[in-house]
């Protein structure tokens, strides 16, 4: 660390649960002083880099408060600035660098202790920032900058595809910018394929945008060779000039009763309704929905223990998605098994859902491709471990709304309730976007790997996305301070320490360009060539 | 400027903290804040040495001191003097017509010690002896203030002493005068303020009077 920056003030009390108190030197002003901004604390033996968390005011005599300097009177203000008067930082200790020779091989290591009293406190250089986080590589993925820096905060995307992960924020924070970037980020350089359920039809291609861009493109302009897209809607695909790969159909055979449960909500099915959905599948097999839906309700068939008003329920339910256009009696195509193809190739795959961004359709489609794709990469992921061959590419699935999915009452019978849990066993994993994670189940979130939030205001969403968190309470302040647009706070598993980005560019010419060069194949990285040379 | 120009007196009391000085001339003490120096060696060259035994020069230890009082009184401390001035035009024909009132009356000023020399160092504290009486006192030349005020290490020594002489109002002096040799003279007082501020941060009233005495 030889590039010296601006001393801020001393370390004077604190403790590693509560953070630590920072008093600021007289001529440091307070007032550039920001949340969410990184300080490194020089210890005796090593360093620690932490977060400004909060920013207060002191005094070392009651009295100063009582009688303040008159406001003519600045050479007294002069004086007490600093020295009667004083700003406080609160710091959040998160990692230490350097110490013994074993720290410094490993890089950053997790905080365990505090540094000395009067320990100095600088604001963290481009070095420091590029120690911890990372510079860009064949695995790490430039997704922004930290606050007032030019450094490049890098996430280790291979890491990060291992488990599930989710983006949260308000309406209009910049979500589906940042799911772009994460995209494009996972198809370059995390060796993962992704599956979009794409309902607005915005990742595959052309989206819009709020700023002056006005149109942003998406994955498939820009990574034409890497990038299906299918649609739902071969209509709206063609009126937005959009070239298709293939459209997907449904057959009523390849609903099966779990895709009903699941929509019980909106299907509005009751309790006993879904009993009967099973009895139904049961007895009539691959045709049920087609045999139900034939079923005069006063004719019931020998062998079903279905009240006449459970089975009116059941068909004025099946009737709702029979009206799906994309469903129809028999596909002919098997849109699984292409999707799979697709994958299997490395090709990531969005699946548009143009019109019918009712959230029926969405939960129907989701989950069923969802639980059959899953399925063939569990028998493929455990037939490579019995034949010790290669396991099929890592996937990603990413939902939009997952709550609707993940909520406390459905998401121990969705398949992504499953994924989440389960996680990587079978190299699967979710990438969530939500605006309402209070929503989703706990024990959900608290599986996913990395969070990425943008601003969020309910209570309980903030709780929601923090909690378990260490310092949960000095990131609350963080979270509720980020800019409307283009920040975000991350933290988890991908990153050292919880940091907050000003979110890369995306919808310019020159983003597209720079998204281009940075090619899959980069320079190695350090810590592989080492693991090479020891093994 | 010789050494000799600067003499202003000779120590005639002395104690650890503080030295009291006669001034040569009548009226010539250094004003109130000024920085003085006596200059002794630390070997005592007068005391009777053991026999055999040779004294050599050792070094020598200058003592600062801050001047915080000034007094002029008759020469014997019984006899006041007398108004003179009734048939005088002027308070200088009064000395005129009566030169021998300078012979009878006589200036002294006080001195708190605030640090001391010793191999060409300055130490902001107190050195082991007291200075001799009869030490020759000066007043310290400006890049000597200057050398001795770059550092602010004398301010706890002089504000925690107990004098006569309201210790705020020497102080202002004599960051005062020691700001006239400061490369920015409002730089030192600021900075010197917020050593008193440090000093005195739980008696906010007391940093007030000094802060009000010192600001330009």
């Amino acid at each position: 660390m030889s590039e010296k920056t601006h001393r801020l003030g001393m370390v004077v009390s604190g403790s590693l649960t509560k953070g630590l108190e920072v008093r600021l030197d007289g001529a440091t002003s307070i007032e550039e002083m920001a949340v969410g901004r990184y300080v490194t604390i020089t210890g005796g033996k090593r360093s620690f880099f932490g977060m400004v968390t909060d920013i207060s005011l002191g005094v070392t005599d009651e009295r100063i408060i009582l009688s303040p300097p008159a406001p003519a009177d600045r050479f007294t203000a002069e004086v007490l600035s600093g020295t009667g008067t004083f700003g406080t930082l609160h710091v959040l200790p998160m990692l230490t660098i350097g110490g013994d020779t074993g720290d410094l091989i490993e890089g950053p290591q997790p905080v365990k202790t505090v540094p000395a009293h009067f320990a100095e406190v600088r604001l963290a250089s481009q070095q420091d920032m590029e120690l911890v986080f990372g510079g860009e590589d064949a695995n790490m993925f430039y997704i922004g900058t930290p606050l007032d820096m030019e450094t490049r905060i890098c996430l280790d995307l291979p890491e990060l595809v291992k488990r599930s992960n989710g983006i949260f924020g308000k309406s209009g924070t910049g979500k589906t910018f940042l799911t772009r970037v994460l995209l494009i980020g996972m198809l370059q350089k995390s060796k993962a394929v992704s599956l979009v359920f794409d309902m607005a039809s915005e990742y595959g291609w052309e989206g819009s945008s709020e700023s002056k861009h006005g149109k942003v493109k998406g994955l498939k302009q820009l990574f034409p060779a890497n990038v299906a897209v299918v649609t739902l809607d071969e209509e709206s695909s063609k009126r937005r000039k959009v070239s298709a790969d293939f459209v997907v159909k449904i057959g009523y055979d390849e609903i099966e009763p779990e895709d009903i449960a699941l929509l019980r909500q909106t299907l509005n099915l009751t309790d006993i309704g879904v009993e009967g959905v099973y009895q139904l599948s049961r007895k009539f097999g691959r045709t049920w929905v087609q045999k139900t839906l034939e079923i005069n309700p006063d004719e019931l068939p020998e062998g079903l223990n279905i009240h006449e008003s459970s089975l009116q329920n059941i068909q004025r339910g099946l009737a709702t998605i029979q009206r799906l256009p994309f469903l129809v009696p028999r596909s002919t195509d098997n849109v699984v098994q292409r999707i799979l193809e697709y994958l299997d190739r490395g090709i990531n795959v969005v699946l548009e859902f143009g019109r019918y961004t009712d959230i029926t359709a969405y939960i129907l489609v989701a989950n069923l491709l969802s639980r059959r794709i899953y399925d063939q990469y569990r028998a493929k992921t455990e037939k490579a471990i019995a034949e010790d061959s290669p396991p099929p590419h890592p996937l990603v699935i990413t939902i939009e709304e997952a709550h609707r999915f993940l909520n406390p009452a459905t998401s121990s019978q969705t398949i992504f309730g499953i994924i989440a849990r389960e996680m990587r066993k079978y190299n699967v994993t979710l990438l969530i976007i939500d605006q309402r994670p209070s929503g989703i189940d706990e024990e959900v979130m608290s599986q996913l790997g990395t969070k990425i939030t943008c601003l969020l205001d309910n209570e309980k969403d903030i709780d929601a996305v923090l909690a378990g968190v260490s310092g949960r309470n000095e990131l609350k302040s963080v979270l509720a301070k980020l800019e409307s647009k283009q920040q975000a706070l991350i933290f988890g598993h991908a990153v050292p320490m919880p940091v907050v980005v000003k979110t890369r560019e995306y919808g310019s010419a020159a983003s597209y360009n720079e998204f281009a060069s940075s090619s899959p194949a980069g320079p190695k990285k350090a810590g592989k060539d080492i693991e090479e040379l020891w093994g | 400027m010789s050494e000799l120009s600067r003499r202003v007196g000779e120590v005639i009391e002395s104690s650890t903290i503080e030295f009291t000085a006669q001034c040569y001339e009548l009226y010539r003490s250094p004003p109130l804040g000024s920085l003085v120096k006596t200059a002794c060696d630390s070997v005592d060259l007068y005391l009777p040495t053991p026999l055999g035994e040779v004294k050599t020069a050792g070094d020598v230890v200058e003592q600062y001191g801050i001047v915080y009082n000034v007094a002029t009184t008759s020469i014997e401390p019984g006899r006041r003097p007398i108004a003179r001035g009734k048939d005088e035009a002027t308070e200088a024909d009064i000395y005129r017509s009566s030169p021998q009132i300078e012979k009878l009356l006589r200036t002294e000023f006080n001195a708190i010690a605030v640090g001391h020399r010793q191999d060409g160092k300055v130490l902001y504290y107190l050195p082991a002896n007291p200075p001799r009486i009869h030490s020759f006192v000066y007043q310290c030349v400006p890049e000597e203030v200057a050398e001795f005020s770059g550092s602010f290490a004398f301010l706890p020594m002089l504000m925690n002493a107990r004098l006569a002489v309201p210790i705020e109002e020497v102080a202002s002096a004599a960051l005062r005068q020691m700001s006239r040799q400061a490369e920015d003279p409002a730089r030192f007082l600021v900075s010197a303020g917020k050593e008193l501020a440090a000093l005195l941060g739980s008696d906010f009233g007391r940093l007030k009077a000094v802060l009000g005495r010192i600001q330009q």
